[in-house]
């Protein structure tokens, strides 16, 4: 089976996030970079999926030459191929990445052939359009479900059920491949690169497309941090002796 | 007109819905527009009966789309179904909640008429008259603030639709308003059909199945959430917060570092990644209070906060807290709640 994972290049979630003077992008001076979450997920069900019934791994990403480092690491952890489009690494509009994409994926199946299965991060870590997959699935023409959380393939790889969460349970789809898939966090959990996988990803061959896509409609004026909200915390006390004071706050909501 | 995309589930209208009518009412009221609701397959009879309800937070029309391919969700159907209708009614903007069907379904739609799309927007203003062409908000744009890192960081930015005339699509985040009827409320609107025309392979994405997986009370609706960070240590440390959330008739939530661990299931997990909470009542214990935690948590309307540190994050946002060891400090509130209870 041919998969294909989009993914993106971010700074690491849980940093606290730190804008340039001019607010025209994040300030990267001390941030670690990572894949977004939910795509590095994707990579792993990508990796497991061949490793069960055979088949290559392509790792597709829209970004600057650092990119690279993400390419490498979806190796490292058995990804096949890594292919950038090389961009100044400026960010940019949902739109305009999703013709960019579309534009590679055109370009790498007419040279090896169609991907049985795309996989999307559910929305970017960083910018979070919560669209890209769509557009280019669409425009590919292809059926795309987002949110996936659980995939399971069947009647020889040809079909999959896709599971995801809604209040209380799940629902499921039924796709014919190929298909798209925006999947989230918790699909599985992403292993870690070994010693041989990181030498491996050293000797990885990265495929460069050039850019070609036009801006789309959105325009970024100035990121900024929102006002904080701060709170005049009440300190209760000290461990279980201020257990009473706690109900008598729980108490004042009507809870108790 | 404005449009604004009813979410429903099988026909039943839920918050989403209702939060996306008030953020698109007052933005119709200063453009001196309509703000009508558009329901994709609820059945004649579930519209009929939401009528009311979707009138008296806004809704001027209610238009309606059927067909059988329309059997229950699909995104793509539904993304179809929206499309056409705009290219039917031509409104001036899209509307959405920023809830997961609420921003795919814009997508959908968005992308089949490859117009520009804001999800998560916390305000939006409409394009000034041509007259100030030049001017930052003049000339066509709509300029819109919208959600990055889940909330952590804000975006202004200028939405610009193609050609003349054509929509531009926003969501709204999710808890960026609370539902709120008019006052007095408006007779309900009047019902008008919109035709479409669907191939059947949209019914490709359409739901197959479902699976229930527990009745009651869910961590997106708990009205009580009891979190539980690395501070617990391990999965059985969850059974004290277990004990006291179902005390108070809620779910357990917990940390990415607790899901990381294997401690709890992923659809615990409240954050970023995770899901969105909006409780009367957080109990956050042993969270250090992450921003890909607190992005998830921030809707809560009051915080109880139980932690060693109280230098921690989770402390400082908190309205009230405890500090020492949760698997002292819980068991003790269990116990005391339960004492109340007794007398």
């Amino acid at each position: 089976m041919r998969i294909l994972c989009c993914i993106k290049r971010v700074p690491a979630p849980g940093a606290r996030i730190n804008v340039s003077a001019d607010g025209s992008s994040v300030d990267a001076a001390h941030l670690g970079f990572t894949t977004s979450p939910h795509e590095e997920c994707a990579v792993e069900e990508a990796v497991r999926i061949t490793e069960r019934g055979g088949g290559e791994v392509t790792v597709l990403t829209v970004g600057g030459a650092e990119a690279g480092e993400q390419l490498r690491y979806a190796a490292s952890v058995g990804a096949h191929r890594g292919v950038l489009v090389l961009t100044d690494g400026s960010p940019w509009d949902p739109q305009r990445t999703a013709r960019a994409l579309t534009a590679a994926v055109e370009s790498l199946e007419a040279a090896d052939g169609a991907f049985d299965l795309i996989l999307f991060g559910n929305e970017s870590a960083d910018s979070g359009g919560f669209q890209v997959g769509v557009r280019v699935a669409c425009a590919l023409g292809r059926a795309v479900v987002n949110g996936i959380k659980g995939i399971e393939l069947s009647q020889g790889e040809a079909r999959l059920r896709a599971r995801r969460e809604i209040e209380g349970g799940f629902e499921v789809y039924e796709l014919g491949l190929p298909a798209v898939l925006g999947v989230k966090e918790g699909l599985n959990l992403p292993r870690y690169p070994t010693m041989r996988g990181r030498l491996a990803s050293k000797k990885l061959e990265i495929a460069t497309l050039a850019p070609d896509s036009s801006a789309g409609g959105q325009r970024l004026r100035r990121l900024h941090r929102p006002v904080e909200t701060v709170s005049d915390t009440a300190i209760l006390g000290q461990g279980a002796d201020a257990a009473a004071a706690a109900v008598d706050a729980i108490a004042e909501l009507g809870l108790v | 007109m404005l449009l604004v995309l009813i979410e429903h589930d099988r026909g039943v209208v839920g918050a989403p819905a209702l939060e996306a009518l008030t953020f698109a009412r007052g933005l119709a009221a200063g453009m001196d527009a309509d703000c009508c609701g558009l329901m994709i397959g609820a059945g004649e009879t579930s519209a009929g009966r939401a009528a009311a309800s979707l009138g008296a937070h806004g809704a001027a029309r209610l238009y309606t789309v059927e067909h059988e391919v329309l059997s229950d969700f699909g995104p793509e159907a539904w993304g179809e179904s929206l499309a056409q209708a705009v290219a039917a009614l031509q409104p001036a903007a899209v509307l959405a909640c920023g809830s997961e069907r609420g921003n795919e379904v814009m997508a959908q739609a968005a992308a089949r008429l490859d117009l520009p799309f804001a999800a998560n927007c916390i305000a939006v203003t409409a394009p000034a008259p041509p007259a100030t062409a030049g001017t930052e908000n003049g000339g066509g744009s709509w300029s819109v603030t919208r959600v990055q890192w889940g909330g952590s960081l804000l975006e202004d930015a200028d939405l610009a639709p193609g050609a003349q005339n054509e929509a531009a699509f926003f969501s709204c985040a999710l808890h960026t308003v609370a539902p709120a009827p008019l006052d007095p409320p408006p007779g309900a609107p009047e019902m008008l059909p919109v035709a479409v025309e669907l191939d059947a392979e949209m019914s490709r994405t359409v739901v197959a199945d479902r699976v229930v997986l527990e009745a009651g009370v869910t961590l997106p609706t708990a009205p009580v959430v009891v979190g539980g960070g690395r501070g617990v240590g391990s999965a059985e440390g969850f059974a004290v917060l277990e004990e006291l959330a179902e005390l108070l008739g809620g779910r357990v939530g917990c940390s990415r570092a607790v899901t990381n661990n294997g401690w709890r299931p992923h659809s615990d997990q409240v954050g970023q990644t995770g899901t969105r909470i909006a409780p009367e009542l957080y109990i956050a214990a042993g969270i250090s209070g992450a921003v890909q935690h607190w992005v998830g948590a921030m809707a809560s309307k009051h915080i109880l906060a139980v932690n060693t540190d109280p230098e921690a994050n989770m402390v400082a946002k908190a309205d009230w807290a405890v500090v020492g060891d949760l698997h002292e400090v819980i068991p003790a509130i269990t116990a005391e709640i339960r004492r109340r209870r007794a007398q």
